[in-house]
């Protein structure tokens, strides 16, 4: 019996596609974000009062990811900015080569920011690289506070939290702190924010925060050139 | 449950690999997977065993080396184990850490036999 070493990762060829795309992304001065969550958690929702706030002129694409239905492409597309869905027809999450299939026909050179919702599954997505700048995860004040702890792989993975439904609280037995500090003690660094798409508290933090993962890659884009 | 698509990742390798060992037979494939990889090793062991029965890689074993998470210490070097980030380290104290394990997803080795494989029962050509 001979044991031969490998040493090399299982999602290997997801992860040269996802290099590749990072680097055309980074070429052409795009930020690309993932965003993550449960099912119902508010991404489209977050994504509709985002892009409403976003003036016409920018350069902006969403691709949103669902098992079926075109259903949120439809919603989102109201906005004038280019948006694809992606239907995985039973997969869980996407992957990189369905990010580099459904970007195929748009120029990279027209777009600043590309906003990607993945599949509603907190496990899956986060195993799978996209090329993104920063992975997003969304918990809504609906769920569990302990689902950093259930989840730790996508909440240690994601720069951001983004606690959606805050206009539920009065209504739901949800401790915004517990959720906080777990979500802390599995990532110690990561950035959260407050939001309601309902009364659009808090959105004006996340605006911000986007704005920041913009004027980041402007700059690096101009140092590079 | 994307461990199928996981697990076919891996039987992907082992085809790709097994040019190299013509007339031989692949007994074993070693996989490292951590804690924060977000794959589950049971059901990883699950759907492996599905999509290799019945097929010309039978026998063939998958053993899993799990992966907990692990943090290198700032102040004294040492590394220890803990699911959470931010935690003491249980030699010098220090309260800053690095992660140094916890994330693989890693096809580690294989086993190769010139013979039929131990576990197996397959039959002569």
């Amino acid at each position: 019996m001979e044991r031969v070493p490998l040493e090399r990762k299982v999602l290997n060829e997801n992860d040269r596609i996802a290099g590749e795309l990072r680097a055309r992304f980074a070429e052409h001065g795009i930020v690309c974000l993932n965003l993550i969550s449960s099912p119902g958690s508010g991404k489209t929702t977050l994504l509709e009062r985002t892009l409403q706030t976003i003036p016409p002129e920018e350069r902006v694409a969403v691709l949103t990811g669902d098992i079926q239905t075109e259903n949120d492409a439809r919603r989102l597309a109201r906005f004038g900015f280019p948006v694809k869905q992606i239907t995985t027809g039973g997969t869980c999450h996407l992957d990189a080569r369905m990010i580099e299939r459904a970007i195929s026909g748009w120029r990279l050179e027209d777009l600043d920011l590309l906003l990607i919702e993945n599949v509603g599954n907190l496990v899956c997505p986060a195993s799978y690289d996209l090329g993104e700048a920063a992975k997003i995860v969304v918990l809504s004040v609906t769920e569990g506070e302990d689902k950093p702890l259930k989840y730790p792989s996508i909440f240690f993975k994601s720069e951001l939290l983004v606690l959606s439904k805050m206009d539920l609280l009065p209504h739901v037995r949800f401790s915004v702190n517990a959720a906080e500090e777990n979500a802390r003690k599995i990532h110690a660094g990561m950035q959260i924010v407050r939001v309601s798409c309902e009364t659009g508290d808090g959105l004006s933090e996340w605006l911000r925060w986007l704005d920041g993962k913009r004027q980041v890659r402007a700059a690096a884009t101009l140092g590079s050139s | 449950m994307h461990e199928m698509g996981i697990a076919c990742s891996v039987l992907d390798a082992v085809r790709a690999e097994s040019l190299r060992f013509t007339g031989r037979h692949i007994c074993k494939v070693g996989v490292r997977i951590g804690e924060l990889a977000g794959v589950d090793p049971e059901a990883m062991r699950f759907c492996f065993d599905a999509l290799v029965r019945g097929t010309d890689l039978e026998p063939l074993a998958l053993e899993v080396d799990y992966c907990p998470r692990r943090h290198e210490c700032e102040s004294c070097g040492c590394h220890f184990f803990s699911p959470l980030d931010g935690m003491p380290c249980p030699q010098c104290g220090g309260s800053t850490s690095r992660l140094s394990g916890g994330e693989e997803l890693e096809l580690a080795y294989l086993e190769v036999d010139d013979g039929a494989c131990a576990t197996g029962t397959q039959s002569p050509e």
